[in-house]
């Protein structure tokens, strides 16, 4: 699984890449608290684009990202998700109380 | 009498997290050759990853063990696939399979089972605690005009 993060004021933006499951979920969230540390954002947007393949594995790692930036007192919104994850998320309830966008740019 | 599948295929591997991919690859190649839509495929992976995921996690947590899975098509659309460890078990399973019920602490969710009982057409979990976990999933693939 690839991570890509980067910040931009207050807004953090981590890319993921690959399939997202126990194997990798790790590297994921250790990725994602060390960017969040470093910026301490008011936003944090996930971008699910470019994952392949996401189990519940993948789940753990949006709430552990939505109680941070709750924390953090900021938002997270997940971008870009594709079907399957969709179906994950929808099947656990996630996308009832998780913001979910399209493109960036669409929103 | 036991109903003899048209194909199977059987796999046997070690508890370790690196097997996942394989092992929900593996079954996807399989069920290819029932045609299935790109949902249905997403969703025999996610189910068979949500297996396997928790015998390598909740099966031998401090150890390595053996995780077998079969997958069998039965009745020309019938998919069942079989995971089954030799692990600690499960307590009590109806309690195992209720939505946010995890022994994992913060790293799980607890909804794998959730998500295995909604993306196949039925799920039984046996176990016995000290012996084994065996989860049985069945998902019937439609049959898709303009196939053979
Ligand atoms: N093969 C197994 N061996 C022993 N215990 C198991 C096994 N499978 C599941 N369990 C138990 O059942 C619980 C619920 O499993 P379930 O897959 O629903 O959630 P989880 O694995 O805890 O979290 P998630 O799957 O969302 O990451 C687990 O926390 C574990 O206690
Ligand atoms: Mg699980």
């Amino acid at each position: 699984m690839e991570v890509r993060t980067k910040t931009t004021e207050r807004e953090l933006t981590i890319g993921l890449r690959g399939e997202l499951d126990h194997h990798s979920a790790r590297e994921v969230v250790t990725a994602m608290e060390r960017a969040a540390d470093a910026a301490l954002p008011s936003s944090l947007v996930m971008d699910f684009g470019g994952v392949t393949f996401m189990d519940s594995s993948g789940i753990a790692v949006v709430m552990r990202a939505e109680r941070r930036m709750c924390a953090l007192g900021g938002s997270l919104v997940l971008v870009n998700v594709p079907q399957q994850a969709r179906r994950v998320f929808d099947a656990a309830g996630i996308s009832a109380h998780v913001r979910m966008e399209g493109p960036p740019d669409q929103a | 009498m036991k109903v003899k599948p048209d194909n199977y295929i059987a796999l046997e591997f070690l508890s370790r997290s690196a097997n996942e991919g394989f092992a929900r690859t593996a079954t996807a190649a399989f069920a290819a050759q029932l045609d299935p839509t790109l949902d249905e495929l997403g969703d025999i992976k996610t189910a068979v990853s949500e297996a396997v995921t928790n015998a390598i996690v909740h099966a031998y947590p401090d150890a390595l063990g053996k995780i077998s899975l079969r997958a069998s098509i039965f009745d020309g659309n019938l998919l069942e696939i079989v995971v089954r460890d030799w692990g600690c078990g499960i307590a009590d399973v109806d309690r195992a399979r209720e939505p946010l019920y995890t022994t994992g602490g913060e790293e799980r969710s607890g909804m794998g089972f959730t998500i295995m009982e909604s993306f196949m057409d039925s799920l039984s979990v046996r176990s016995r605690q000290g012996k084994g976990t065996v989860v049985t999933m069945k998902r019937r693939i439609s049959q898709r005009a303009g196939r053979k």
